[in-house]
């Protein structure tokens, strides 16, 4: 399972003499500490969003309005897998990325590949409801932390992908699977799971970093006895759902883990499941030392469209009405912006920012007033946003220097179909789907909101609607790419366009930005291709 | 759902049909049709933009397998996959469209050989790439028969711009300088676009370059045959283009 091929050995050989390699040394390299002030280390990315607060945001100044237009391709790196969704990490001259069940350190001067790891896909694995993808790595102390679709947690070593440890977090005979990046906090690694259209029971876990045992785990549908259950009818529970496929965003302060729950299954046909069905389509705020519900907050009660609410959580202090606050940020699926008391989970903003028909709007506590009659039916029932949502996976960024919450926004509206839906560990278990609207526009956006209230401050418009998520710059710039291939820079304070480039592939990743030799880069993966940029 | 939905891998394999399973309900199956299908086959499976189900073999089914694959998957880019359907319903689809095909497709009024000759002599050549032959600006129609209906090939020749292909757009770029390029889209992204003009040359823009992009929704560069073609040369045209059916 860990392999560490010759080519790459001599690679490493080559460059041990003029990288910074920290792998001789017994200290930890990325301490807890280091990644709670990553701030202060904006050389670095170290976590999957830059930071703990979920803002993919780089305090690097070296590129700005002014001079981006001078970005060129500094190398590039071929993955074995095609449209990867990787975000990379990067630590003193390593790059760290990862694939379906791969992972490889690179040279962030070259991308020469330092070590390679793989572990074999099982030949009965099969993903359901999405596609063979990894969101990239942790990292902590000295090892690095790969969630794979078979659904271990890997922990390797980060000066030699050499493997410490593999725990099984659940049975992917059973759909559940893992496609996300891992949140390393104070001696633990937390994994969410995929599976929310095979019927699983989602649950958010915590693994003990040294040795890979399980801390705690929070069932996102209640058991029998516990508070929500009664939001399931019957045995519905059971396969209800609520997966946790996107990493969740840790405020250290108050040791509180942010986590976006998926779609209720099954997705589309609602008829077996009358109720709120908690916790899905929620954002859960956990305690990181026992994994105990502090609050959680449901976007979309009941949903029937498949508008999981796994999204990063963005974590930012501002004053509302008069009081500085402690508040929390979601630009969900089902199209509206929610702002959160992050301390409690109360409801302190919202508002629509793409086209909805499913809602009147949000009542006084941000429960959205559904419209009748827009749930799936057999003959069909056309709803905007469609199955997708008005964005998804992909990142939003939060810069604290223009105080705006960025977006990659999705235009698209869909004919919503109720279906069967029967049960079968391991199998489609959706109820439904969804079609094209008839000749309906399609397009997207990156949109610039004011993060205390969600009012957009500027738009950007794309000619089709995003599958990549934003970068925010201190230099004032925003970062993110097209379905057809463009990466590109935009003001931060205007989002007008300053720089582009074409990559060649679809991007679906998110960037990041770190130092070269002192001298700040971007990269974004683009289908299989991993680009980085420079002056 | 994560998105892009590739999830077919989970069920490609699945619709091998087993002696032990359900039988199709053919009354289900017409029911799904009319609701998602019918928009491009028709009501009756007679074909429209989608081509016509009432003909016992179909190009891209060749057995009952291969064709609840299609109706799972789709095909990339014309025809969207059911991939809501549970396997059962697929089979129901199936079998209604297996159905479809014994109901005698649209009889055609026109002559083919006389079409071929009507194709030739109105210029339809200097456009279109039939069977090897013809200029390639416009979409070539070596199998149009098996894609599009004669109600449809008709309407289309009567009035381009009510049905064009799919993506279709005709643009005017105007450039800084004041030239004014008229062509069909073959590209475009956030920033550029790329066009074909009328001789088969291609432009490429960077969109802020650009003075002004017109997207011509209600023109084609293909005229209208209303009123240069009687009525007979319009059945035998139709005719000859629904006799395309592609390389044998």
């Amino acid at each position: 399972m860990s392999t560490c091929g010759a080519r790459s050995q001599r690679a490493a050989s080559r460059l041990v003499s003029t990288l910074v390699l920290i792998s001789a040394t017994a200290l930890a390299q990325v301490p807890y500490e280091r990644i709670v002030d990553a701030s202060k280390d904006p050389g670095n990315w170290v976590t999957y969003s830059g930071n703990y607060l979920g803002h993919r945001y780089s305090p690097l100044t070296q590129l700005t309005p002014a001079n981006v237009s001078g970005l060129r391709v500094k190398w590039a790196y071929q993955f074995p897998n095609r449209r990867t969704e990787v975000s990379p990490l990067v630590v003193d001259g390593v790059m760290y990325v990862t694939g379906p069940n791969t992972a490889a350190a690179l040279d962030v001067r070259t991308g020469r590949e330092l070590w390679t790891w793989k572990r074999p896909i099982p030949d009965d694995y099969r993903s359901i409801g999405f596609g063979h993808v990894s969101r990239g790595p942790a990292i902590l102390d000295n090892q690095l932390f790969v969630a794979t679709l078979d659904c271990y947690l890997v922990a390797l070593d980060i000066s030699s992908g050499a493997e410490r440890w593999a725990t099984k977090v659940e049975d992917y005979k059973t759909g559940y699977s893992m496609t996300l990046a891992p949140l390393a906090i104070r001696g633990k690694v937390v994994v969410g799971v995929s599976g929310g259209e095979a019927g699983i029971r989602g649950f958010v876990d915590a693994y003990d970093a040294k040795t890979g045992q399980r801390a705690w785990r929070f069932w996102t549908i209640p058991g029998p006895g516990e508070p929500g259950h009664e939001s399931w009818p019957g045995e519905t529970w059971k396969t209800g759902g609520g997966s946790t496929w996107v990493t969740g965003a840790y405020d250290p302060e108050l040791n509180l883990i942010y986590w976006g729950v998926g779609n209720p299954g099954p997705d589309w046909n609602a008829d077996s499941r009358p109720g709120d069905n908690l916790y899905t389509c929620s954002m859960v705020a956990l305690d990181a030392n026992t994994g105990a519900l502090k609050w959680h907050f449901q976007f979309t009660p009941h949903d029937s469209h498949d508008w999981d609410s796994t999204h990063v959580p963005v974590l930012f202090d501002a004053e509302v009405r008069g009081r500085k606050r402690k508040l929390i940020a979601s630009g969900n699926r089902n199209a509206f912006y929610y702002v959160l008391d992050r301390t409690s989970g109360e409801f302190v903003a919202g508002r629509a920012y793409a086209k909805q028909t499913w809602a009147k709007g949000l009542d006084d506590r941000g429960r959205p007033m559904v419209i009748p009659n827009t749930e799936p039916s057999e003959e069909g029932t056309m709803v905007w946003p469609n199955l997708n949502g008005a964005t998804v996976w992909f990142s939003p960024a939060y810069s604290p220097m223009t105080n705006l919450f960025y977006i990659a926004v999705r235009e698209i509206g869909a004919v919503y179909y109720k279906r069967e839906a029967e049960y079968k560990p391991g199998t489609f278990f959706a109820g439904g789907g969804e079609g094209d609207i008839p000749n309906g526009e399609k397009s997207g956006a990156i949109r610039a909101l004011a993060a205390t209230t969600g009012e957009m401050r500027w738009e950007f418009p794309m000619h089709s609607a995003p599958w990549a998520g934003v970068l925010a710059t201190a230099g004032g710039l925003v970062f993110s790419g097209s379905d057809e291939g463009n990466f590109f820079a935009l003001d931060a304070k205007t989002g007008k366009p300053l720089w582009d480039f074409q990559t060649g592939g679809p991007i679906a990743a998110n960037p990041v930005s770190f130092n070269v030799d002192g001298r700040q880069c971007v990269a974004i993966a683009a289908d299989r291709v991993l680009y980085v940029f420079g002056l | 759902m994560h998105g892009w939905i590739p999830i077919f891998a989970a069920c490609a394999s699945a619709f091998a049909q087993t002696a032990t399973e359900t039988p199709p309900d053919l009354a289900a199956g017409r029911k799904i049709f009319e609701a998602q299908c019918a928009l491009c086959h028709g009501q009756t499976g007679t074909g429209g933009r989608g081509p016509s189900l009432n003909r016992p073999k179909l190009n891209k089914a060749a057995d009952d397998d291969a064709l609840r694959k299609v109706i799972f998957e789709g095909i990339n880019p014309e025809m969207p996959g059911a991939w809501q359907l549970s396997k059962r319903e697929v089979a129901s689809v199936a079998a209604y469209v297996r159905s479809l095909g014994t109901v005698q497709p649209e009889p055609l009024a026109g002559d083919a050989a006389r079409g071929a000759s009507v194709y030739e002599s109105k210029g339809c050549p200097g456009c279109h790439i039939a069977s090897g032959k013809g200029q390639g600006i416009g979409p070539e129609l070596t199998d149009i028969g098996a894609r599009r209906n004669g109600a449809y090939l008709r309407k289309t020749l009567l009035k381009p711009t009510d049905s064009p292909p799919e993506g279709f757009l005709y643009v005017a770029a105007v450039t800084t300088s004041g030239e004014t390029v008229r062509g069909i889209r073959v590209n475009e992204d956030s920033f550029t676009i790329q066009l074909k003009d009328s001789r088969g040359k291609f432009h490429s823009f960077r969109k802020a370059e650009l003075k002004e992009l017109r997207r011509l929704k209600q023109e084609s560069p293909m005229p209208s045959f209303e009123r240069s073609l009687s009525g007979a040369e319009l059945d035998d045209i139709v005719a000859y283009l629904a006799s395309l059916r592609g390389k044998s």
